[in-house]
């Protein structure tokens, strides 16, 4: 028993850290797209950081569950309710067997995540549990949910709660700290890159327009990537670039002179000049942009974007600690669930 | 310089990432020492080193930068440090594939129905579509590297005669299909959208999840087309679902 789709979303996947180790296949990693907030979800529930978790674009899926559970929510906040009651985003979870989980509006951000305390009951394909919707694997069946699917969860909850209500536990993660939020306002980002190998390529004025004008993120932009509606940016040589690595965060130049910043589901190679390259410690503010946003790049330098990440991951590590010890003083009455937080 | 003596340069890919680049082109003794340093780095991994993307005249590795700052005291950032370790290993040599290259031969069906430009393509270039047929399938195509979708070899390189850009704008294409983009040939493995121009589409299965080498072509194969009827085509898809 787990958790049962009631209703469809529009792209509700399962998603982890990505499928890293084959891209020379040209299997792509795929992976889910705010990883931050996907680890901040498990850590709230006492799992691994890159146990998987169930990422959701609005319109969200509705939720059953079919046995009590210790969930979270992170990432986008979508307005959530249990059994009609609103929930907050960023707080563990104790529900309760037929209990109804269901998002009634983008509040703010993209990708919301739940992670469920053990995690699901699926098969890696290729060490990882991502769904590849391409090569339609991993995941579950490979696809998005549908209509009466239903998850089982890999360790029965139990707990002596005998209200008849879902609980929120008492603790929350501060989110004025979540990369997403540090920039100050929603829809308008300052985005940090660093130099691809192809930005001598730009002119001078390109450059500029690069550096001082705002991109705004077109509706042609999902899980592959980001299209965005820019003035053309001429190039001082178009001589053709032989298929090289791409990454998350590449922003690209297309031939028409519009720019597409690659997300989680990006190729594994490509011919397009490279601008530029999103620094990893901002792809979780990325993964949370929606179309109208509008972002401005910076240039940064290697140290700083090095430093950045390993303050975020740092943050996490502290987290982590916390939420640790929160859910062993919660449960520690209960012989049955003490033990699930620290076991992996 | 390296042993092999190809001039190289080494860029960062974003923050996570290092790529050795020997040069924008497409040379098949460059993609030896590619595919050969490739091999080298998977059997004897880097610390912290994630995995290793060749593709036709560069190879990118991928890091852990989480793992290595930790780790690294010695140099101001990952990068460098990484630099420095990949610029040791190009000081040594690096065992050359000795073993014959591995020989595909890969059935395609021409047939009109599975080859929608073919017919553009023998106009454009003012040959018999039988012609494009035979140029096609009269020589053995490196494999340089796969990328772009799960299984996707990038093959060269074709003759001149049936050399063609690839279209403006991507359409549709089914799992199979074979196509031509400049001096390249490829085969779509997945259903997808693509700007190749597509000549046949081959029955048999590039890429196939179930099994634990899923894909049929590795970067250093040697791939021989051979024309199939329509018959025959139907025939090897049948048998395939039998044997299902």
């Amino acid at each position: 028993m787990g958790l049962k789709i009631i209703k469809a979303g529009i792209q509700d996947t399962i998603q982890d850290m990505g499928r890293y180790g084959h891209q020379h296949l040209g299997i792509n990693p795929t992976g889910a797209m705010d990883k931050y907030a996907m680890q901040v979800a498990n850590i709230l529930v006492g799992n691994k950081v890159d146990e998987a978790v169930i990422e959701m674009h609005f319109p969200a899926s509705v939720f059953m569950f079919t046995q009590p559970a210790l969930i979270a929510l992170g990432g986008a906040d979508f307005s959530a309710s249990i059994n009609g009651e609103p929930i907050p985003n960023y707080h563990a979870i104790i529900v309760g067997k037929n209990d109804v989980l269901q998002f009634h509006k983008p509040i703010n951000g993209s990708r919301a995540y739940l992670a469920v305390n053990g995690g699901f009951v699926l098969n890696k394909w290729m060490n990882s549990y991502s769904t590849h919707l391409k090569a339609k694997a991993g995941g579950f069946n490979g696809r998005t949910f549908q209509k009466d699917d239903e998850l089982l969860f890999r360790r029965l909850f139990s707990s002596s709660n005998k209200q008849n209500d879902f609980i929120v536990l008492p603790w929350q993660v501060d989110t004025k700290c979540l990369p997403d939020k540090l920039a100050g306002n929603n829809d308008q980002k300052e985005i940090f890159v660093l130099q691809g190998n192809e930005w001598e390529r730009l002119t001078a004025e390109s450059k500029e327009n690069f550096l001082m004008t705002s991109f705004v993120i077109t509706n042609q932009s999902d899980r592959m990537g980001y299209r965005l509606n820019n003035i053309p940016l001429p190039v001082m040589s178009n001589e053709e670039i032989i298929s090289s690595a791409v990454s998350f965060g590449t922003v690209q130049l297309l031939p028409d002179g519009k720019l597409i910043i690659l997300m989680a589901d990006h190729q594994t190679t490509g011919g397009y000049p490279r601008i530029a390259h999103v620094i990893s410690a901002h792809h979780s503010k990325l993964a949370q942009m929606k179309a109208g946003d509008k972002i401005y790049f910076k240039l940064t330098d290697q140290q700083t974007a090095e430093e950045l990440f390993i303050k975020q991951q740092q943050h996490l590590l502290q987290l982590q600690n916390a939420c640790t010890f929160r859910l062993e003083e919660y449960f520690k009455d209960e012989p049955g669930t003490k033990k699930i937080f620290r076991d992996e | 310089m390296n042993n092999q003596g190809f001039p190289y340069r080494i860029f960062p890919l974003g923050d996570s990432a290092i790529t050795i680049e020997y040069g924008n082109c497409i040379d098949e003794a460059i993609n030896k020492e590619v595919i050969a340093r490739f091999k080298q780095l998977q059997q004897n991994p880097l610390p912290g080193m994630i995995e290793v993307v060749p593709a036709y005249s560069s190879y990118t590795v991928y890091y852990d930068l989480k793992i290595l700052k930790n780790k690294i005291q010695s140099h101001k950032t990952v990068f460098d440090w990484m630099r420095q370790q990949l610029e040791n290993r190009l000081q040594q040599p690096v065992q050359q594939d000795q073993t014959e290259e591995r020989l595909v031969n890969i059935p395609v069906c021409y047939d009109e129905e599975f080859a929608m430009d073919i017919q553009h393509f023998a106009i454009e270039k003012i040959i018999s579509v039988e012609e494009v047929i035979r140029i096609h399938t009269s020589k053995k195509y490196k494999v340089y590297m796969l990328g772009f979708l799960p299984g996707f070899a990038y093959m060269g390189e074709v003759d001149e005669k049936i050399s063609m850009p690839r279209k403006p704008q991507p359409v549709n294409i089914a799992a199979g299909s074979v196509g031509i983009a400049g001096k390249q040939t490829g085969i779509y493995p997945l259903a997808s959208p693509g700007g190749w121009q597509i000549i046949g589409r081959t029955p048999i299965k590039l890429f196939d999840e179930e099994k634990e080498e899923p894909t049929l072509l590795n970067a250093g194969d040697v791939v021989q087309f051979f024309a199939i009827s329509k018959d025959e085509f139907e025939k090897i898809i049948k048998k395939k679902m039998q044997d299902h």
